[in-house]
């Protein structure tokens, strides 16, 4: 049992990190659907930052860049030309997993270099790694993860607690009042669309160098579109985007766990109940109406100054 | 003309995004007179690192040996649906190929509707079970005996006695997989035991090892797989365990955990039946190349495998090549208890290999 809540946490890391970049590009009245895109771009220039240069901070690195820069494409297209964000963000994936490909045509099965392994080996947390049970589930990982909690605690003190984390949200319910209140809009956009898409690429890093340390095509393989689904099951809230993370992460690999111990069910439900649970989860939220559980009110919609 | 420029720009994004993820045709030069045109379909990159690399490694050899007079083409991630594989292939005869080989099971229905419109030209099938009379055959080989001798070795080098199989989908060409393996295993390890995890999926780098790692948690201390990537030999040697490969030998890529593969020589069938089809002295046939053939191999084991094990496979793919030795030998019960193969009997042709719908007693494995 433990041993399948520790691989949970290890499975739910790069949706973790997707979604929470996508919540804090959707607060900017934005919504990204490039996230599966994005996480190729940094899983691919994470790991060939890494193999080239052997220094986890370097390629840590390059994977915030390429996701930042990949959703500067976006930012470019939307916030200055407001092109359609739901297209843009769709292409923005077909261009995302086609540039991992063509760039990781030449480096298909190679290995992550030695000190990176070992960069992001387990390391027990003291005191806290030695608590029975939560222990050796959450705090006998590698330290990937414990930036991950790290990221949940900050990016919630940010969003709700900091005057800045404030101007975004007003942004993203209603820009054109933001406007007049004197944020900058534009500037707020980009930055967050970049920090956003810098995390979606530290997701698909975490895939890339260390749950595969092996480069392979396709790695995130449709994580993207459940960190999309997961926005909506936290309500655009980081410690709920912490909790569905790991429910999504654990049923991911349940099916397999309840294969090898021979329980008989079909592979295909157990592949089925995420999906289903975030539907459940959008009627509940849905019915209920509750403000703070609804999407940025702007959201989507392009900001036009003059058309105020 | 602000609209005009986000146009431009989508459409300039989408494009380059199009010419990123379509199959890219790559090959040689071509044009002479007397020089035979011949094109490859692949379902994944020929970089995978085993199933469509081990593919392309037939190519590689079909290259050399024919050098100059063969122009080879080439297409990846042909989708398995009929209009990708006419897409691609309608492409390459339009480029003057007079031979197509698509390479997984699902080409095979679009194949055959090629094989009806276009009568000149001959199209070979890897691993299916449609052919005509005229311009369409296939070609598989007899794994089971390649999986057997690396299941020898498995079984020699557990500590747990039990083993783990990392499996694409309940479907024939799996499950003889899966019992040769272990039946390989059981010869030389009477307490050995199995469990298999179906991952549906023919290869997705994330599942298989997330698959591996189910396994490894349950205690199995060697691994295998019928899948198309080295996830699960990544995954064991994180583990500090083995795995023995499938497709290709990948020592470099996990040298902690391979232990051997059980290998394709694709070149073993291609280099004869191409000389064949330009010679015009073809027939369709079902071709089952199998380890006397050459078509069959077994990866050079590693160091990490143990000497009595290597003297024991020798001994038997010395037995197997001489066609002295059954895979499949009764008595044999699957895993509901029912007798499968009776005592005195064995499966020896392919028809009676290619009907297995069970997998073995001492495996666990869902249905």
């Amino acid at each position: 049992m433990e041993g399948f809540l520790a691989a949970t946490v290890i499975a739910s890391m790069p949706l973790l990190f997707a979604t929470i970049g996508e919540i804090i590009t959707e607060k900017s009245g934005h919504l990204n659907l490039g996230i599966e895109g994005l996480m190729l771009m940094g899983a691919i220039m994470g790991f060939v930052v890494g193999y080239g240069s052997g220094s986890p901070f370097m390629a840590l690195l390059g994977a915030v860049l390429a996701g930042a820069a990949g959703s500067l494409i976006y930012a470019f297209l939307t916030v200055s030309l407001r092109a359609n964000q739901v297209v843009t963000g769709l292409t923005l994936t077909i261009f995302g997993t086609g540039f991992a490909s063509f760039i990781g045509k030449t480096y298909v099965g190679m290995v992550v270099p030695q000190e990176i392994k070992s960069f992001f080996r387990q390391v027990d947390v003291p005191l806290l790694g030695d608590i029975p049970f939560v222990g050796p589930v959450f705090f006998q990982q590698d330290i990937f993860i414990y930036f991950g909690y790290l990221l949940v605690l900050v990016s919630s003190i940010y969003l709700f607690k900091t005057r800045t984390g404030l101007n975004l949200r007003a942004v993203g319910e209603n820009a054109a009042a933001s406007d007049a209140s004197g944020i900058n809009v534009t500037l707020y956009k980009y930055i967050h669309i970049c920090l956003g898409g810098g995390l979606c690429g530290l997701g698909g890093a975490y895939m890339s160098l260390v749950m595969m340390s092996v480069w392979q095509e396709n790695v995130v393989a449709g994580r993207g579109w459940i960190a999309v689904a997961l926005v909506i099951f936290a309500s655009w809230n980081p410690v709920k985007a912490l909790i569905g993370s790991l429910l999504f992460g654990g049923l991911s690999i349940l099916g397999f766990r309840l294969q090898s111990m021979g329980i008989h069910i079909s592979q295909y439900w157990v592949d089925m109940l995420p999906y289903a649970a975030t539907i459940v989860i959008i009627i509940l939220s849905s019915t209920k109406n509750k403000k703070e559980n609804q999407p940025p009110a702007d959201l989507g919609n392009p900001y036009f100054r003059e058309e105020r | 003309m602000k609209k005009l420029l986000v146009i431009l720009l989508v459409l300039t994004l989408s494009m380059t995004a199009m010419a990123g993820c379509g199959g890219d045709t790559g090959g040689g030069d071509g044009g002479a007179e007397d020089v035979t045109t011949i094109g490859f379909l692949y379902i994944g990159p020929i970089t995978d690192g085993g199933y469509n690399q081990a593919q392309h490694e037939g190519y590689t050899a079909v290259k050399d040996y024919f050098g100059d007079s063969v122009n080879l083409l080439y297409a990846e991630n042909v989708a398995e649906d009929i209009q990708a594989v006419k897409t691609n292939a309608i492409n390459m005869i339009d480029n003057g190929a007079s031979i197509i080989i698509a390479t997984s099971f699902g080409h095979m229905d679009g194949m055959e509707e090629l094989a009806n419109e276009y009568t000149d030209v001959t199209f070979l099938h890897f691993s299916g079970y449609k052919k005509n009379d005229t311009n369409f055959g296939n070609y598989f080989g007899a794994m089971e005996e390649a999986r057997y001798l690396s299941g020898i070795v498995a079984g020699m080098t557990t500590k747990t006695n039990k083993l783990g199989y990392v499996a694409a989908y309940p479907y024939t060409e799996v499950r003889i997989g899966i019992n040769s393996f272990y039946l390989g295993a059981k010869s030389v390890n009477p307490d050995v035991t199995m469990n298999v995890v179906y991952i549906n999926s023919w290869g997705d780098a994330a599942l298989e090892q997330a698959a591996a790692e189910s396994l490894l948690a349950q205690g199995c201390d060697v691994l295998t797989q019928h899948a198309d990537t080295s996830a699960a030999q990544t995954a064991a040697e994180k583990a500090g365990c083995y795995a023995v490969g499938y497709n290709i030998d990948n020592s470099a890529v996990a040298p902690g955990s391979f232990l051997t593969a059980p290998v394709w020589h694709h070149e073993a069938y291609l280099i004869p039946v191409i000389e064949k089809i330009i010679a015009g002295e073809y027939v369709p046939e079902s071709y089952y190349g199998t380890m006397a053939d050459g078509y069959i191999g077994l990866a050079p084991l590693t160091s990490l495998v143990s000497d009595e094990a290597k003297t024991e496979v020798e001994k038997v793919q010395d037995q197997i090549v001489a066609g002295e030795y059954p895979i499949f030998v009764g008595p044999l019960k699957d895993n509901e208890g029912n007798v499968v193969v009776e005592e005195g009997k064995a499966l020896t042709t392919h028809d009676e290999i290619w009907a297995i719908d069970w997998v073995l007693e001492g495996i666990t494995a869902i249905q």
